[in-house]
């Protein structure tokens, strides 16, 4: 069947039929790695998103294409999402802060104060 | 604007139990706080069964929309006008693939995978923008598409990121931020020829008349025929009305089409004074769902490049997750 396309390139190819039915296979889009992209030497990595890739090599390069195309990166990193392991969200209130944990803070310590009553003192 | 068609009913085919069915109300007076408030919902957290199927539906079809819109403009790439067109034509093309990326990768993240949202494309269940179902017959419609139908998707994505799904706006973050170039070398393209010699002044101005009516259908039906989306507004899923963008796009962008000596096929088309909103006649709508429906003059193109593209593609993704494995089976 003969396209009628504007598109030089679709009229060369052989095309199905219309309405022909494809079906892409769950898997066939292969696993998810999430990307950490380093902006400069000494820096962070900073988690930016993910991509689909069938090994972590090529996640790296998936990474390249599409993290590193435009602004400023000297490093990724790629991992298996499957592998990060996270706290459930449900538990959240645990990383309440105690507001009476001054004791941890540079601010619960009065060191003026108790110098300046010393040298009244005197 | 990526709306239309179906809405998902739940991801990879599984039936929802009977309790799923229904939000309980303490924990969707909990969720609406937050959104009130001002916080984003991530994947993880509690969200209604509706606000689910919702954001599938949206950010599914935008990420739809990236990969197809792609399509009209990768025809002009080998015929761009000149090396510098070429390599800008070439690297706006490859973003627009990339946002299908990051979009699909966001939708992944409400539990439906990325091979079903492809099927339901490939079948026609579910749909994406409206506009790609037109040819670019020229050049000049390639500027079009590169100046406006771009600043109408800005306008869209500036106004989502404001959202309150968390991964949907992480990543429109990123593509508001590749889209300022689409916009700016589309406008330079633009320009060019409504600067140009009498004959490239007729191209543009007549790519201009013939995509004025599908850059009205984008932004959606009138906000007088659209249904439920009170309840979209106040969980930030939808962040303007359609008219609201619609009238933010005119106010944008006409003043920028008169100024260069060019009309639009709207004798309506006026701002009001008094009013400061615009005022245009009322596109067809009729045209419109036809289109959608599968009745544009690209619609089918569009799906069997794509069907072919995924048939095509098969053996590569199969032998990438075997690279060991040299040959099928024995060839002699």
């Amino acid at each position: 069947m003969s396209n009628d396309s504007l598109d030089p390139r679709v009229n060369r190819l052989k095309l199905g039929a219309a309405g022909e039915v494809i079906k892409v296979e769950e898997g066939e889009n292969w696993n998810v790695y999430e990307v950490f992209h380093q902006d400069k030497r000494g820096a962070h990595h900073e988690h930016v998103g993910c991509v689909h890739a069938p090994d972590p090599l090529l996640a790296l390069v998936f990474a390249k294409e599409q993290f590193a195309r435009r602004k400023k990166c000297v490093n990724l990193w790629v991992v298996k999402s499957a592998d990060i392991l996270a706290f459930d969200v449900e538990d959240e209130d645990m990383f309440a802060n105690n507001l009476e944990k001054t004791y941890r803070d540079a601010s619960g310590f009065k060191v003026m104060e108790k110098i300046n009553k010393f040298k009244q003192s005197k | 604007m990526y709306g239309g068609g179906y809405i998902f009913d739940e991801p990879n085919g599984k039936q929802l139990r009977e309790e799923q069915q229904h939000d309980e109300p303490e924990k969707l007076a909990a969720f609406e706080e937050r959104i009130a408030r001002g916080e984003k919902i991530e994947p993880g957290d509690w969200m209604p069964v509706e606000y689910r199927r919702q954001l599938i539906r949206l950010i599914e079809q935008h990420a739809h929309s990236e990969v197809i819109g792609a399509l009209p403009e990768g025809t002009w790439i080998t015929r761009a006008p000149g090396f510098k067109r070429k390599l800008a034509l070439i690297a706006k093309v490859q973003d627009e693939i990339g946002h299908g990326q990051l979009l699909y990768n966001a939708a992944e993240t409400l539990g439906k995978s990325r091979e079903a949202m492809i099927n339901d494309m490939l079948s026609g269940k579910s749909k994406y923008s409206n506009v790609f179902n037109y040819p670019a017959e020229t050049w000049a419609d390639v500027t079009v598409i590169g100046f406006l139908i771009d600043a109408a998707a800005i306008v869209n994505q500036v106004a989502n990121a404001k959202g309150s799904y968390g991964p949907y706006c992480r990543a429109l973050e990123r593509i508001c931020y590749e889209e300022s170039f689409h916009l700016k070398q589309g406008h330079d393209a633009f320009i060019e020829l409504a600067a140009g010699t009498p004959a490239q002044r007729d191209m543009v101005q007549d790519a201009l008349n013939r995509w004025w009516q599908p850059i009205m259908h984008f932004f959606g039906p009138p906000d007088k025929s659209s249904q439920h989306s009170e309840k979209l507004m106040q969980w930030k899923v939808k962040m303007a009305s359609n008219d609201e963008m619609r009238n933010q796009f005119l106010e944008s962008y006409v003043p920028k089409i008169w100024e260069l000596g060019l009309t639009l096929p709207d004798p309506n088309l006026r701002k009001n004074a008094d009013t400061g909103r615009w005022e245009y006649s009322d596109p067809d709508w009729d045209e419109f769902f036809r289109v959608i429906n599968g009745g544009g003059p690209c619609n089918e193109e569009r799906l069997r490049v794509r069907k072919w593209a995924e048939e095509q593609g098969r053996w590569v993704r199969k032998a990438l997750m075997n690279p060991g494995q040299k040959r099928a089976m024995p060839v002699a």
